[in-house]
This record gives C-alpha cells, sequence and structure tokens, in this order.
C-alpha cells in the first residue's frame, strides 16, 4: 500500500455541495460501512471505485436514503440532512440512477419524467400541455433531438431509458446526481452520448458521483475519485495526478490472511475440457481445462460472465457452440440432469433461490441430488437416505439439532455446507463452486476451505468461482480471470498476485503492465 | 465445531411434542373436540347415523382434496376441479342410462378426469402460464359447456348396480368411506416416501433447486396434474352414485371446499408444505362443522362464512410461520 487515506485537497474554494462524514453501517453479520468519509464538489464528476463488496452500494444507498446509517451524517450544502427516506434525499436534490432503470414501460417519456410531481391545473388535472413543453425544454437544454415527449418508454433503447432517467432526476433539480454503473449495458455510441451529457451536467454545477468498474472511464470523465475497500475509505486522489496501476493496488492491497490452508496435491489427467464455447451474450470462445486434484480460480467482476460460464458447462443454459469433454470423451449437456449424470456437481452463488430447499429438513435436502442412489423402484430407502444425510453432517459439521430440522432454520454457513454436501453424496468427478463462501461467518468459510482440500486431495477436479481476490489467489492452483465473457488472463499459483489479477479484472492495459 | 450426534434424534422427548403440535394432530384433536361438545349440547349429533351421514356426503370431497393438495404442494393452484367433478359425473351418469356396462361407466371419469388435468398441467408446465389463469379458463369451458349441452336435465332411471356409493366393504364400511380412506393412505405413503413424491416437494419448495439437482419441474407438475385428474375422476364417481340423480350442473362453490380443506390441512398456498393426511382430516372437520351448525341451531348457511375464518386464520399462521422461519 502506498497511499495514506487522507483526503486530496480539492482546488474549488466553495464548500462542497455534498459531504459525508464517518458513515458507519451494518447488517446482520457483515459490517458494511466502517467510517466512510468524502466530499463532492458543485461541478464536479466524482468516481467511487471498489471491488464487489467494497461497500459503494451501501453507501449510494445511504445518500439516496434508501436505509439510514448508523452513525456518521450526511450533509448538503453545508446543512446536515435526515436522509431516512428516498423521499428525504429527493427534497435535498439528491438523484440517484440505478443500474436497472425505474421507469414505467407503457407510459410516455413525458408521463415518467413527471411521474409524481406532474404540473397540474385546477381541480387536480393534469396539464398535459405544460407536462409536453417542459420536458421538450430538458430535452433541448441537454440537446438531445432523437426522443420524443410522447414516445412509449418500452420501445426505446436502453441508452435512450437511461436519458429519460437523467431527465427525471433534472425535472426534480436535482442537484447531485448518482449514476451506479451507467456504462454496464450501454453500447459503445450511448457511452459516449452519456458523457456528453455529464459534461453539460456539470458545467451547469451539477455534481456527479459516478461508480463504475472501467477504469478508462474514470479516467475519461471523473475529476476525482475515491476508492473504498471492505466497507473503508482507502484514498480519494485527483484522477489526474494518479494511474490505473496505483488505483487497483488501492482496491485489492489487502492482507492476505492465513485462513487458507492451501494442501498441494498432484494433479492428474483433465477432467474437464472446454474449447471455444460459446452462450451469447456473456460466454463468448471460452477454452478451459480442469484437471484431477486441481483447484482452478475463476476471478472476474459481477457480470463478467463467470456464473453464466458455470450454468452453462452445468447444462442450465445449454452451450450455443464449441465442445465440453468430460474425462476426455465429447459431451453435449443439455440439462442439468445430464450434467449430473456426467459427474458434475455444482454449488449456485445464491443458495437461497438455488441451492437450498428451505422448507425441507436437512435429511431430505442432502439426498436431493441424489434421489437415484437411495430410492429403489420409485420409493426412497430411508435408512439409505438417514445414513446418507448422517454422513454429510458428520463430514461437513453440521451444526443441526437433528437430520429432522428444517434446513431453513439453520445459519448461513450450515445452509452452505449442506448445498456442498447435497453434491457429494453424488460422488461428481468435478465440482463448481460459485463464491462458495459469500455471507457466511469466518469460521465456516475456513470449514469450506479445508473441505475444498480435502476432496481435491482425493482427486476431485474443482473449479471455483469467487469475487474475493484472497480467496482465488489461496485456494487456487491455477487463476483465470474473466471479463466481458471472454477468459482474459491466466496466472499460475506463483505468478497470481492482487495486482496482476486485479489489474486483468479491471482491464487496465496500464496497470497490467505495471504489475 | 461441534456436532451433534443425530443418530438417537428418534429419541429426542421433543420430538414426540413437536409432532402434537403438527397441523394433522391439531385437526385431530380438532374433530374429536368438536364431536364431544356438540354432542353434550344435542346428543343426537353423536348418533351413528348421523356421524356416517357426514363422512358418506363428504367422502368425495376428501378424496378430491387428495389431489388438490399434490397441485398446491407444487407450487400450483386448479379452481376447475368443482366444474370437473360436475362434468364427470354426468359424464358417468349419461353412461350408464344409456346402457354402457357399468364397470365402463365408472371407469370413463377417471380416464377423462386424467386426460382433462393432464392437459392442463401440460399448458401450465410447458407453456408456462399461471394455473389460475388455465384452470380459471377450464372452470368457464366445463361450466358453460356443461349447461349447454344438458340443459340442466337431471339424469333419472340409473340402473341398480350404478350407485358403488350404497356398496358397502364387509358389510359394514360404506365404499366411499373406504375409498377415502385408501386414496389418503396410499396418496400419504407415495408422496412421503417415493422419489417423485419427494420430487413434489422440491419442485414447490424452490422450482430452481429442483432444476439443478436434475428434477424435471415441468415433468413434475404434469404428473401432479394427471394424478389430480385421477382422484377428481374418482371424487366424481362417489359424487354420481351417492344419490339417485344426477343433476347435470356443477356443484356451486365446490372448488373453493376443495382448496379449503387443503390449506386448512395444513398444506402451504405458497408450495412446498402440507400432507393428504391433513388434508382429509380437514375435509371431515368442514363437514362436521356443516352438520353441527343444524344441531346447534345455527343456520347452516354460516358454513361458508366459517369455511372462510377456517382458510384466513391457517393461511395467516403458515404465513407468520415462514416469516419466522426467514428471520432465523
Amino acid at each position: 500500500m502506498t497511499m495514506a487515506s487522507d483526503q486530496a485537497p480539492h482546488d474549488t474554494t466553495a464548500p462542497p455541495i455534498l459531504s459525508v462524514r464517518g458513515i458507519e453501517k451494518s447488517f446482520p453479520g457483515v459490517r458494511a460501512l466502517t467510517g466512510v468519509s468524502f466530499d463532492v464538489a458543485k461541478g464536479e464528476v466524482h468516481a467511487l471505485l471498489g471491488e464487489n463488496g467494497a461497500g459503494k452500494s451501501t453507501l449510494i444507498k445511504i445518500v439516496s436514503g434508501v436505509f439510514p446509517p448508523d452513525r456518521g451524517e450526511v450533509i448538503v450544502d453545508g446543512r446536515p440532512v435526515s436522509l431516512t427516506r428516498p423521499d428525504d434525499a429527493r427534497r435535498a436534490g439528491i438523484a440517484t440512477i440505478y443500474q436497472e432503470l425505474l421507469l414505467f414501460p407503457e407510459l410516455t417519456v413525458a408521463e415518467n419524467i413527471f411521474m409524481g410531481h406532474a404540473p397540474r391545473k385546477g381541480f387536480g388535472r393534469l396539464d398535459w400541455r405544460a407536462m409536453r413543453d417542459k420536458t421538450r425544454a430538458l430535452l433541448a437544454s441537454l440537446e438531445i433531438h432523437d426522443l420524443q415527449a410522447d414516445r412509449v418508454v418500452g420501445s426505446l433503447s436502453v441508452g435512450n431509458r437511461q436519458r429519460v432517467e437523467i431527465l427525471r432526476a433534472l425535472s426534480q433539480d436535482a442537484r447531485i446526481l448518482i449514476m451506479d454503473e451507467p456504462t454496464a449495458a450501454l453500447t459503445e455510441y450511448d457511452v459516449t452520448r452519456l458523457f456528453d451529457i455529464v459534461r453539460k451536467l456539470k458545467a451547469r454545477g451539477v455534481a456527479v458521483i459516478y461508480i463504475s468498474h472501467k477504469l478508462d472511464e474514470i479516467f475519461a470523465i471523473a475529476d476525482r475519485v475515491t476508492v473504498l475497500r471492505d466497507g473503508a475509505h482507502v484514498a480519494t486522489r485527483r484522477v489526474a495526478e494518479t494511474d490505473a496501476s496505483t488505483l487497483v493496488q488501492s482496491m485489492v492491497g489487502r492482507k492476505i490472511e492465513s485462513l487458507f490452508p492451501k494442501i498441494t496435491v498432484p494433479i492428474g489427467a483433465p477432467v474437464l475440457e472446454v474449447r471455444d464455447l460459446e452462450r451469447r451474450p456473456l460466454t463468448k470462445k471460452v477454452s478451459l481445462t480442469v484437471r484431477a486434484g486441481e483447484i482452478v480460480g475463476l476471478a472476474g467482476l459481477v457480470g463478467s460472465g463467470r456464473s453464466e460460464l458455470a450454468q452453462t458447462i452445468f447444462g442450465v443454459t445449454p452451450a450455443e457452440g464449441g465442445e465440453i469433454r468430460i474425462a476426455g470423451a465429447q459431451v453435449a449437456i443439455a440439462s442439468p440432469a445430464q450434467a449430473r449424470a456426467l459427474g458434475i456437481a455444482y454449488v449456485p452463488e445464491d443458495r437461497g433461490t438455488q441451492g437450498l430447499v428451505r422448507a425441507m429438513t436437512v435429511r431430505e435436502n442432502f439426498s436431493l441430488a441424489a434421489l437415484g442412489k437411495v430410492a429403489l423402484g420409485g420409493f426412497i430407502d430411508r435408512t439409505a437416505e438417514r445414513k446418507l444425510a448422517g454422513d454429510g453432517v458428520k463430514r461437513f459439521a453440521v451444526k443441526t439439532s437433528s437430520l429432522e430440522q428444517v434446513a431453513g432454520k439453520l445459519s448461513g454457513g450450515n445452509q452452505q455446507k449442506i448445498v456442498l454436501g447435497k453434491w457429494l453424496a453424488n460422488q461428481p468427478r468435478l465440482l463448481i463452486l460459485d463464491e462458495p463462501t459469500r455471507g457466511i461467518d469466518v469460521g465456516a468459510k475456513a470449514e469450506i476451505h479445508r473441505l475444498m482440500g480435502e476432496l481435491a486431495s482425493q482427486g476431485l477436479a474443482i473449479l471455483m468461482i469467487s469475487s474475493e481476490l484472497p480467496e482465488v489467489l489461496g485456494m487456487s492452483d491455477r487463476v483465470l480471470v474473466m471479463r466481458e465473457g471472454r477468459i482474459v488472463a491466466e496466472f499460475s499459483r506463483e505468478a497470481a498476485t492482487q495486482e496482476a489479477v486485479g489489474a486483468a479484472m479491471m482491464g487496465s492495459h496500464n496497470a497490467e503492465q505495471a504489475a | 465445531m461441534s456436532t451433534m450426534a443425530v443418530t438417537q434424534a428418534e429419541a429426542d422427548p421433543r420430538r414426540f411434542l413437536r409432532a402434537l403440535a403438527s397441523q394433522e394432530a391439531l385437526l385431530a384433536i380438532a374433530v374429536i373436540f368438536l364431536a364431544v361438545a356438540v354432542g353434550l349440547y344435542n346428543p343426537r349429533f353423536l348418533a351413528t347415523r348421523n356421524l356416517s351421514d357426514v363422512l358418506l356426503g363428504n367422502a368425495y370431497i376428501a378424496v378430491a382434496a387428495v389431489g388438490m393438495s399434490m397441485v398446491i404442494v407444487s407450487g400450483n393452484i386448479d379452481i376447475s376441479v368443482g366444474s370437473l367433478i360436475g362434468v364427470l359425473a354426468t359424464l358417468s351418469g349419461t353412461l350408464a342410462v344409456n346402457g354402457v356396462p357399468i364397470i365402463v361407466a365408472w371407469l370413463a371419469p377417471l380416464v377423462a378426469g386424467i386426460l382433462v388435468m393432464a392437459l392442463q398441467g401440460i399448458i401450465i408446465a410447458y407453456l408456462r402460464i399461471p394455473a389460475i389463469v388455465v384452470t380459471l379458463g377450464m372452470l368457464s369451458i366445463l361450466k358453460g359447456g356443461l349447461i349447454s349441452v344438458t340443459g340442466g336435465k337431471w339424469i333419472t332411471d340409473l340402473p341398480d348396480g350404478f350407485h358403488l356409493a350404497d356398496t358397502e366393504l364387509f358389510g359394514t364400511v360404506p365404499m366411499p368411506v373406504f375409498l377415502m380412506i385408501v386414496a389418503t393412505i396410499l396418496a400419504a405413503i407415495w408422496m412421503r416416501y417415493s422419489a417423485p413424491g419427494r420430487a413434489i416437494y422440491a419442485v414447490g419448495g424452490n422450482a430452481e433447486a429442483a432444476r439443478l439437482c436434475g428434477i424435471s419441474q415441468p415433468r413434475t407438475v404434469v404428473m401432479v396434474f394427471a394424478l389430480h385428474g385421477l382422484f377428481a375422476g374418482i371424487a366424481a364417481l362417489l359424487y354420481a352414485t351417492q344419490l339417485r340423480v344426477i343433476q347435470s350442473t356443477v356443484p356451486p362453490n365446490l372448488e373453493l371446499t376443495i382448496i379449503t380443506a387443503a390449506v386448512v390441512g395444513g398444506v402451504s398456498i405458497l408450495g412446498g408444505v402440507g400432507t393428504v393426511i391433513g388434508s382429509t382430516l380437514a375435509a371431515i372437520l368442514i363437514a362436521e362443522i356443516a352438520s353441527a351448525l343444524v344441531f346447534i341451531d345455527v343456520s347452516p348457511y354460516w358454513i361458508r362464512a366459517v369455511q372462510g375464518v377456517l382458510i384466513l386464520v391457517t393461511v395467516i399462521a403458515d404465513i407468520l410461520r415462514r416469516r419466522r422461519m426467514a428471520g432465523a
């Protein structure tokens, strides 16, 4: 770490339009923000940068009034404001444009812009003419000529919908505009137009808080950048005075704790070989190999296509092109049932919606993926099922009062162990783990890492998706990096450093060279 | 990290208490308690004749509720079943008066029930149309079709051997009660101990998790609806053969009574939870309440309101229980 976590001075003499002071926020089991402070000046584009889970979303939700902070204050124009509801933020002149746009697709551009604050005539009647005129004036002020006030929003492109949201914010006299990864779904042309609009807003004195993973965008549009890591403020820098590698380093520069006892095991023959796998839009010509006893880490940002790749291999969204080989034999996988029969196990990212049947008991969850093994002639052999579940509980050290405990009542870590254990009842050859330790406590995490090592030593091939770099670096024999649906880099265990992998994830050439 | 021994769980005394607090046990207690309480007020309620009439006249509702329970556990709903039972009963009676062998008249509603319900299951599962919409459409088709075709004429002069409901097994157990018990027990065993039965709970409890475990949701849903059709067919047969005439119309609000029995029986309206033992006990309880109202000099029309209260109380309790679980 090369940077001190002090505030870089901003050269405007005016006081900041928005000041965030010592914000703390905890959720059950997680400290999301631990005392974050930063300022935004009038007419400034201020970028927020950080890994997944660094606390950016929590921070903007607090500033947008979605939920209040536990401690700390938000100051607008020198006055502390209490933001407990989104409406409070709106009154304070703060508007937020989320990644998923919040528009009414059946209504027109003008109706969307003025939803909730439409111009009125006497007796509460809507003043349609004024609404349309104001919409045209707003469009003209940003020199948008290809958008008509009467168009139905559902028929617009993503870029135009985003413009409608921006206009909506302006129609409410927003002076602070928060944009959460605004370019995630945009085409290159739309990105250019968005930047034009952002520059016009800047010229009008609107402050923009710009959240993005894309470093080149930050260098193109932002004045200052604030880096968050693990819920803490790491640094605020003027963009002109920093470079990509410094930023990446401050984003990922986390101490690797010795939580992950990586066991070295002999690596065997390829279990999974994927060549030029295609499944649009997020799996593009992907090739990779995982060998017996090997743990391959798949790093990348959210939205880089890692989970989609896993689901394509597992047959949830079958491949459209390319080939998959299991233990050397070419296979076609059209459904999870086929993948399972081939010895592939998949522990999904979201165990709540994808992995666990909460209303079922521990016993029933354990046997769910292996019903064929414990059912004879269609009927389940209770003794075999209880043994299977009992073995799983013992092996995975699941803390449960009995096998008949309803799974939904267990802690997150124990639920994750069941989801993992359920698949191993099938004795797979290849295990795909998607964020295996997200949202579980440190003890359970270490337990799962220990199990992964043990499984690999038994010859299982493991493909692990993780957004936590220390986990990827600590557990993997090899690290693959995905970005925008492609595998963009591969590192051996020795070559995989936080900076190198982080730079590949962010797609910063500058940083790649530096690392 | 400590692990409890789990193999000795059976010896846990709390298990007994928990079993006692189950929906099934509560319903069984309610059925007995109500009989005793009303019997004390009016001993005629407990006359063998009355109690067996209550069971005889409502066994078909319990049978239909078995199928309904499967449908709701799988995460679906069916509001066409009342109309279907009306149509199938008319079909059976029409065949019987037209000289078709009795056995054919008995089996025809079963086959037709399976076909109609399987068709709905296919539309719901493969075209991914919400069950409430598909079955609402079917409800109208069946109801409207029936009244148009028959003109609401009653079917009379049914042949002697047709009245299945009159027959008794071993000279003591009336056929409808026998079928109700057998259908409930077989379905309960199948749902609890078979792999496809388990799949119903998995699909209703978490369709995504089930799919990732290699359980086909569409196939499970079609299977559930086909079975539901079979039970609706048996229910129609019992309904058609219990009186000397068949009314050729759809029994009013029958589907609501059947859904109420399933839900009051502990089947979660959100899917994934419930047993057919519960639904059968609930069907008996509802019939018992309806009969009790007469014996305590309350207008029997109150039964609808009572059903409404029962369904709301059960659903609210279920939702609160789930919230507590989600919070844990």
